[in-house]
């Protein structure tokens, strides 16, 4: 008689990789609950079309590489990088927008480099890159936050937006819209403005940062913190971006609060939250070992303010972690920990 | 005192299913039809049988012989007749036959004389108790086998700071330890005392992780009757794998064994609770190793611990437990961790047999393992690794078979201990990929060993062969140097050079002959390999070449006769 005979170990623990990353599209959650309130109701159409689109791509990608779809494609790796990228566009971004991108982010970023795992690059953030670069109008076209309630961008309201032609979407887009506090203080920087000035000038900053944006700051932190808690992701990554963005704009602000912005003021602008817990802590493109982490982290927060500051994007975190995606083998090389007994 | 216990990294919370095998108390397992015997229980040589088949054995008797430093030697676990000493299915992770003695129990369990040492072992010195404990068979009964004796010939220049006693039992379902030392509390601390002595150690301590309350409370009251204040219990926090070597010393001393090191390199010897007891029976009662406490746990209708005589089968033990809950689907010996699943059930319980572990699909915790998924470098093996490893780059290299690169990322200090496995969420079998690595690099090395060697015969034959034909050239030199000169001799005086012509071509004939002597008288000269031969060896190629000379014979007549008719048709 012969008995089933593994290699030891017999015993494993429930976790798996759908668990993680369905605790990550939760602790999303509250943000976009908070992006509809402020923004509209098309962020959820957005996201809803970004998950067909990475669905679908994903299927097709697994058939055509001979890759067994059912287990791939209930891994939830795909959804998640459509939800990133669908929260990273504008969102009364036209339809095609997000679809052209997640079908890059999956195609080109993901399948093409061998599919789950083997991606050197964040998928969400080379299809924010290439939409980016490719329509830059569309993609800097932001909504403004609600103020009043009869403005209020409903579904039927955004789906009209979103799907219907360009004439008549540009007609409301151009009521609604307008550059993110990042874009305007950059251009308004150029014009030789200073700080204090601008932010006094413009109704579209608050108190932290910009406004409304830095209450979907603050509920991407909670929702961060909540993973590093799940032990998901680990506080090394966000922690020394965080820290690394607010010691070099503490310092620059300290030498000229004229000319650059306060650290509290890039903490809660923009997608640093959302870069800081959901997109450089992708574990596939990233540092893994712990010092590995510390100095990753710390690099994109450095390049978000040198990008932000001195480079051509008013956001920075898509750049910032493309390049430092780039780095993080060698990074792990030279990190190794010290094993035990040597 | 101690201060503080130190917490090494990673490790894992694991479930524990001990509660289930520690409700009934520990007897004795009824007596087997056969014991059998492997000959290899231990780390090192495998001991060499005393006995014959058929002959009358005694309870305690020595029936194989320690073969060389690193041995133990083999007792008969009760009396009875040698029945046979053959192949038989060992308990390896490979499945593999083994060379086993086995015993036919006369059902009479009686002892072979024994020596006893009860009154003080303080009278022996170290090496005598090293010897007894050698003679007795004394092994690490924690799972690794390795010679107790050894471990406690640490060497004149290593002084014994802490002698560690593990009763961490760290693996899940294991409580054979545990067990003991609520039985045996007394005979675990009268082991210490003499392993303290013979390894003249300051201090020791008792290591138990604090899911055993009843365990520490047993030891602690022990400890107090001897009232030895170098002794001491310690709780220490249960997580996996505390209760390996290298992770218990750090937590007691804080200090890291080094690579390729052993623990007394850093004044520490670490023994199991089981080893200990066995000490004390050895030196106080002279009674060899010959059983243990084993754990039957998992899918059985009665897990318990029974005391069991080596060689008996997991079988049996089974069916003493009331049989399996269902069809047999996986049998584990040792933990759910580190154990191996045995292709048979009749496998024999040997010294390192802590636990028989039935899976017939009930628990939970020991279900197949899911489809694997790609890594996606979430790192948590790394978190858990008690080693401090980078098993996410460990296992892509060895996947890669990169076996330079596994080797830079320290491979070879894995201990298998599958922490990484178990959090592992795409399920990647790990620690089957190390092991894979690790084998790849061993059988390379020896490849390399041998290839190295085939390399450096064939490159002293060819020097061998450029040696032979420059002494030939020089030789030859020689000969024609010398020729001339005796040319040059006879012919003095006559200038005449169309006398010379036939001269020079006599010389070349009479060197071309001279070279092909000098050939022949060397191959002459060279020793033929039939030379030294034997006797006997020769009677044998003398036989051959008979045999030969007449199957030359009967073939050419046989040859002739075949064409005999070809010819009448012509």
């Amino acid at each position: 008689m012969s008995l089933y005979a593994p290699s030891s170990p017999h015993f494993h623990s429930n976790n798996n990789v759908t668990q993680i990353m369905l605790k990550v599209l939760y602790a999303l959650i509250p943000g976009i609950l908070l992006y509809v309130l402020i923004f509209g109701f098309g962020v959820v159409i957005n996201i809803l079309l970004a998950i067909i689109t990475a669905l679908g791509c994903e299927a097709l990608m697994l058939k055509m590489r001979h890759r067994p779809v059912a287990p791939f494609l209930t891994d939830g790796s795909a959804i998640l990088t459509g939800v990133l990228l669908a929260l990273s566009i504008p969102s009364i971004a036209p339809w095609w927008i997000i679809v052209l991108g997640t079908a890059f982010a999956i195609i080109i970023a993901k399948h093409l480099y061998g599919g789950l795992g083997y991606n050197p690059f964040n998928p969400a953030m080379v299809g924010y890159a290439m939409l980016l670069i490719s329509f830059p109008h569309q993609m800097t076209t932001w909504p403004l936050p609600i103020n009043n309630i009869s403005d209020y961008l409903g579904p039927i309201d955004s789906f009209k937006l979103i799907f219907s032609d360009t004439s008549h979407a540009q007609l409301i887009t151009d009521a609604i819209s307008g550059a993110t506090p990042l874009d305007y203080l950059k251009n308004q920087l150029g014009l030789a403005h200073n700080v204090s000035d601008i932010m006094a000038g413009s109704n579209i900053f608050g108190v932290l940062g910009g406004s409304g944006w830095e209450w979907i700051s603050l509920a991407f932190l909670a929702g961060g913190i909540w993973l590093i808690k799940q032990k998901i992701t680990h506080w090394h990554i966000p922690g020394a971006m965080l820290a690394a963005l607010a010691i070099i704009s503490t310092v620059f602000y300290i030498i000229n609060p004229d000319q650059y912005a306060s650290p509290v003021f890039h903490i809660f602008s923009g997608a640093t939250m959302l870069g800081a817990f959901f997109i450089a802590t992708d574990p596939v493109s990233a540092s893994t070992t712990p010092r590995g982490k510390i100095i990753y982290g710390a690099c994109i927060g450095l390049l978000i303010y040198i990008i932000r500051t001195w480079g051509g994007y008013p956001d920075a975190i898509a750049f910032a972690v493309l390049i430092m995606n780039m780095t993080a083998p060698t990074i792990d090389y030279y990190t190794k920990p010290k094993t035990y007994g040597h | 005192m101690l201060s503080k216990l130190f917490k090494f990294h990673g490790g894992v919370h694991l479930p524990q299913h001990k509660d289930v095998s520690t409700q009934l108390a520990v007897v004795p397992a009824t007596l087997p039809q056969r014991l059998i015997l492997p000959l290899s229980q231990h780390i090192g040589t495998p001991a060499v049988p005393l006995v014959k088949i058929g002959q009358q054995v005694l309870k305690g008797e020595k029936i194989a012989r320690a073969e060389g430093y690193v041995s133990a030697p083999v007792h008969a676990p009760t009396s009875g007749i040698i029945e046979d000493i053959g192949d038989y299915p060992i308990p390896h992770p490979s499945g593999m036959l083994d060379q086993c003695i086995v015993i036919k129990p006369d059902g009479e369990d009686k002892w072979t004389d024994l020596t006893a040492h009860s009154g003080d072992y303080k009278q022996l010195n170290p090496s005598e108790l090293r010897n007894i404990i050698r003679s007795s068979g004394i092994v690490g009964l924690g799972g690794a086998g390795f010679p107790t004796s050894i471990k406690h010939c640490p060497g004149p220049d290593r002084k014994i700071d802490t002698l560690i006693l593990n009763g961490a039992e760290c693996e899940p379902y294991i409580t054979c330890d545990d067990m003991l030392m609520r039985d045996k509390a007394n005979e675990i601390i009268c082991g210490l005392l003499i392993s303290k002595h013979a390894l003249q150690a300051k201090r020791c301590v008792i290591a138990i992780e604090d899911n055993k309350p009843q365990a520490i409370e047993s030891m602690k009251n022990a400890a107090k009757e001897f009232a030895d204040k170098n002794i001491e219990v310690v709780a220490v926090p249960t997580i996996y794998p505390t209760g390996s070597e290298k992770q218990i010393i750090f937590v007691i001393t804080g200090k890291e064994v080094p690579k390729n090191g052993l623990p007394s390199h850093i004044g520490v010897v670490c023994q199991n609770v089981g080893t200990t007891a066995a000490i004390y029976r050895a030196i106080n009662h002279g009674e060899p190793l010959i059983s243990r406490y084993v754990t039957v746990s998992g899918d059985v209708q009665q897990p318990r611990n029974l005391e069991v005589l080596f060689g008996t089968s997991a079988n049996d033990l089974i069916e003493q437990c009331g049989g399996s809950i269902g069809d047999i689907r996986r049998l584990i010996i040792g933990g759910p961790m580190m154990g191996f699943a045995m292709q048979q059930i009749t496998i024999p319980v040997t010294k390192t047999t802590n636990c028989i572990l039935v899976d017939s699909g009930h628990s939970k915790d020991l279900q197949k393992k899911q489809y694997a998924m790609p890594c996606i470098r979430c790192g948590n093996c790394m978190d858990v690794c008690p080693i401090n490893l980078v098993p996410q780059q460990l296992y892509w290299f060895s996947k890669a078979q990169e076996l330079e690169r596994v080797q830079e990322y320290n491979i070879f200090d894995c201990i298998e201990c599958g922490c990484c496995d178990y959090v592992c969420p795409s399920h990647i079998p790990l620690v089957q990929y190390y092991r894979f690595a690790k084998s790849e690099i061993w059988k390379r090395d020896r490849e390399k060993k041998k290839s190295d060697i085939a390399r450096e015969r064939h490159e002293f034959h060819q020097f061998r062969l450029e040696r032979e034909k420059a002494e030939k050239a020089e030789k030859l030199r020689q000969k024609k140097a010398a020729l001339k000169a005796k040319e040059q001799s006879e012919k003095t005086g006559d200038i005449d050079t169309g006398k010379k012509q036939p001269n020079a071509k006599n010389a070349a004939i009479l060197a071309a002959m001279e070279r092909v002597k000098a050939k022949k008288s060397k191959q002459k000269a060279t020793p033929k390999n039939t030379d030294d031969l034997t006797e006997t060896q020769k009677k044998l190629i003398r036989d051959v070449d008979e045999r030969r000379a007449k199957q030359r014979a009967s073939s050419s007549s046989t040859t002739e006769s075949n064409n005999a008719p070809d010819k009448e048709k012509k």
